[in-house]
């Protein structure tokens, strides 16, 4: 396939390097300001190399990007909320030229579910969004192989920097703005790290998952889910949840009555979903097959790749 | 005592006991005096009241009328008995509050808890590394009966919001681990 990559961050600048590797020709990368495009293959490496040295990728722009030939559009700009813009756009354009897409942008499914729907509709390319969810871990696919309608809830940990935090505190008994300050050094923390401490990133992700299982009938945004983030929970909360054997984990869930919530909550300290570090968690009950766990790599550059390059191998296969 | 014909129900009797040596045994023995079955003791001796005592849980069955001599019993003999039911509590919910919890009256947010819900606190741990004039925690755990876990946990976050606390919610949908 070919593979036209929009966005050249951590996620985007993985897909176009790991690309080759699966099989795959990038035939344009763009990042906001700059592009490079080859309907025969750009050369990855000079290209964030380019970068690195002079701050763009190329001399082209993005709408020539956006224009060239691709089979595939990988959608890895930053996500944006409300209107989704400029990712949503991006999109649209792919679809009307009856490309498929895949996004690693959260934007588009998580606010603008519907009309993404009718945009793909309208066309012969299809959007598939593994990506958006949990990173490595294959959530979305595997509710596609359960088949949505046979899920009843869903709940887990999917923000890896809030689970780090909140493991930190209750193993050292330190409080919340130390650990943060750590997770920062560590590049476990973004210099902002506001959407992942206030709970905003693991709704999105549960926005889509509500989405994605509720569909048919609703659509889903941010302003849908009811939100609480741990921010300055104090040390002494961890402390008395860790000597009654529980723990606090930033835990979101798509109700069976299709509510979306998300906050710390009390669970076994030892228990499933109390993943340590940066991991995260889905656990999904079906109606036929108990309850499934799905774990791993929640975030990070060559992990999300490698969902967005699944999405790939499955338009590839069809 | 006259013999009942009554059926023997479960009860659960909530006490407050000064902490002194002894004090559990004494408030055992109007209950085994007049007939009562014990089935279980929650006795937590870690753990104090508002008011500075134990709370102790006594699960015991009898008939309704010898149940209640044994309550009559326990309060002639000085006995603090905070609540005498028929309840069963069949769920246990564990909850942490975080915030100026001292200062906005916690012996008040117990009552209110207690008041606009079905459930009991029934064990309360306070952690206030930075002097109670700080932000501090409390867990609490309560017992709801059986259904009920829902209303009482949509009671205490609006008590919660009211006083401006911080609730650590229990992850409770589907008994999930």
């Amino acid at each position: 396939m070919r593979l036209a990559v929009l966005g050249a961050g951590a996620v985007g600048s993985s897909v176009a390097e790991l690309a080759a590797d699966y099989g795959h020709t990038v035939t344009a990368l763009a990042d906001s300001s700059s592009a490079v495009v080859d309907p025969d293959g750009i050369d990855v490496a000079s290209a964030l190399e380019s970068k690195q040295t002079d701050g763009v990728v190329g001399t082209a722009t993005l709408d020539d990007a956006l224009d060239g030939a691709y089979d595939v559009l990988v959608e890895a700009t930053p996500t944006t909320l409300g209107d989704a813009q400029p990712g949503f756009g991006h999109v649209r354009t792919a679809l009307e030229r009856d490309r498929h897409v895949v996004l690693a942008n959260k934007g588009p499914v998580a606010e603008r579910y519907a009309d993404l729907r009718e945009l793909e509709r309208e066309s012969d390319g299809r959007v598939l969004f593994e990506a958006t969810v949990g990173g490595a871990m294959p959530v979305l696919s595997t509710i596609a192989d359960f088949d949505a309608d046979h899920i009843t809830t869903v709940r887990g940990v999917l923000n890896g920097t809030a689970n780090f935090i909140l493991t930190r505190m209750a193993a050292e008994g330190l409080d919340y703005e130390h650990v943060l300050a750590e997770a920062q050094d560590l590049g476990v923390a973004e210099a902002d790290p506001t959407f992942d401490v206030d709970g905003t990133d693991a709704a999105l992700k549960f926005v889509i998952l509500a989405n994605v299982l509720h569909g048919n009938g609703r659509e889903y945004t941010l302003e849908d889910a009811e939100v609480e983030g741990i921010e300055e929970i104090p040390g002494s909360a961890l402390d008395l949840a860790t000597e009654d054997g529980r723990t606090v984990r930033l835990i979101g869930e798509v109700t069976a009555a299709g509510e979306v919530r998300v906050g710390p909550r009390l669970v076994p300290a030892n228990g499933t979903l109390a993943v340590t570090g940066t991991n995260n968690i889905v656990q999904l009950e079906t109606e036929h097959a108990g309850r499934l766990n799905v774990s791993g790599r929640g975030a990070g550059g060559p992990e999300t790749a490698t969902a967005v390059l699944a999405d790939v191998g499955r338009l590839d296969e069809n | 005592m006259s013999d009942s014909t009554d059926e023997v129900r479960a009860y659960t009797v909530r006490l407050e006991l000064v902490d002194e040596p002894g004090e559990l045994l004494r408030a055992l023995h109007p209950i085994a005096d007049n007939g009562g079955n014990l089935l279980s003791i929650f006795h937590e001796r870690g753990n104090l009241t508002p008011r500075g005592h134990i709370p102790v849980e006594v699960d015991l069955e009898a008939t309704p009328e010898r149940f209640e001599e044994i309550v009559d019993a326990l309060r002639d003999a000085g006995i603090n008995v905070i609540q005498a039911g028929t309840q069963h509590y069949s769920e246990s919910l564990t909850i942490v509050v975080s915030g100026h919890i001292v200062d906005t009256d916690l012996s008040h947010t117990l009552s209110r808890i207690q008041e606009s819900t079905d459930a009991t606190v029934t064990d309360l741990s306070l952690s206030a590394p930075e002097g109670t004039d700080d932000v501090s925690s409390a867990r609490l755990r309560l017992a709801a009966e059986a259904g009920a876990t829902d209303a009482t946990l949509a009671a205490v976050r609006d008590i919660a919001h009211e006083k401006d606390l911080r609730l650590i919610e229990p992850l409770t949908a589907g008994d999930a681990a």
